[in-house]
């Protein structure tokens, strides 16, 4: 597969990727840098990718598997210290910048949620996929998708009321 | 009507069984500028995930084709290889030619020069003569 066959398979969900990585991992940069080895680790495999049935549900998958494991090894390394309390610093002068801005809250209420809620939440709010590819993706069962996603909504919904009746939080 | 629909929808939408297209009417609904104010709160949510839907990835991937490239590097190597071995050995022998032909040379000045000496002696011989002769005329 030619370069440019592949940048034309993978342009029209490069953005998906990136925008899933960006919800599990949270900075901008760490979500670009995963999405730069999700797309040179398609590109190492271009020759096989005719054979895969659905390129972007495998790129989706790459992208969670990658992130989720991330995740962990941030989580097992001291780095994580180092790296929270400098993103820490850099939230909280985000929050007093973004304190009225509702997208702001929204943000930060996924970013609470569970990371199989969030995935869930992600792929059919933002992303629209139906549920059989959300099944696929996650690896699970179409009533727990659904469940996932039924908690995922009510408590952003909860979290939504508790600010907009308190006023800013 | 139209508002009895939406907080059906709603119903349906936070028990996880409304489909794409019914999800796309609550994200149009709330969308526009006049929402009812009972379903203000809701507002953030949907703007949220259609704003969230624009975000896109802008850096550049530096895709190599390497594959090629190392296989061509390794021609273009083998090809150097092979010139530079066969016009390597070419100019060696050319030069020990060029070595023998000087060494050569200059053993057959070296001849030439003591024979250049040779005669220069040979040449007060002649003298010899000459002077003979005057005697032998005067006699």
């Amino acid at each position: 597969m030619k370069q440019a066959e592949f940048l034309s398979v993978v342009m029209p969900f490069k953005d998906k990727l990136y925008r899933l990585a960006k919800r599990l991992l949270v900075s901008r940069e760490e979500a670009e840098d995963a999405t730069q080895e999700i797309l040179l680790k398609l590109w190492a495999k271009n020759e096989s990718m005719a054979e895969y049935k659905n390129v972007e549900a495998f790129a989706m998958t790459m992208t969670k598997n990658f992130c989720l494991d991330r995740l962990k090894s941030k989580q097992a390394s001291n780095l994580k210290l180092v790296h929270s309390n400098y993103q820490d610093e850099s939230t909280s002068l985000q929050k007093q910048l973004e304190a009225e801005d509702s997208i702001g809250w929204m943000e930060r209420i996924m970013e609470e949620l569970p990371e199989q809620q969030k995935m869930v939440l992600q792929l059919r709010d933002v992303e629209q996929y139906d549920f059989d590819e959300i099944c696929a993706l996650m690896e699970m069962k179409p009533t727990a998708v659904r469940v996932a996603l039924s908690r995922a909504r009510k408590t952003v919904r909860q979290e939504l009321i508790k600010k907009h009746s308190y006023g800013i939080g | 009507m139209e508002l009895d629909n939406i907080e059906k929808l709603l119903e349906k939408y936070f028990e996880a069984t409304t489909t794409i297209a019914e999800e796309q009417e609550l994200q149009t609904y709330f969308s526009q500028k006049d929402v009812a104010a009972h379903l203000e709160q809701y507002r953030p949510m949907f703007n949220f995930f259609s704003n969230a839907k624009e975000e896109r990835y802008t850096k550049q991937v530096p895709l190599k084709p390497r594959k090629n490239y190392y296989k061509w590097i390794s021609v273009a190597a083998v090809a150097v290889l092979t010139f530079g071995i066969y016009f390597g050995n070419q100019y060696r022998e050319r030069q020990q030619a060029e070595y023998a032909y000087q060494e050569t040379k200059k053993a057959f000045e070296l001849l030439a020069e003591n024979f250049g000496k040779g005669t220069e002696k040979v040449a007060y011989l002649q003298e010899f003569e000459v002077a003979k002769q005057k005697i032998y005329n005067n006699n």
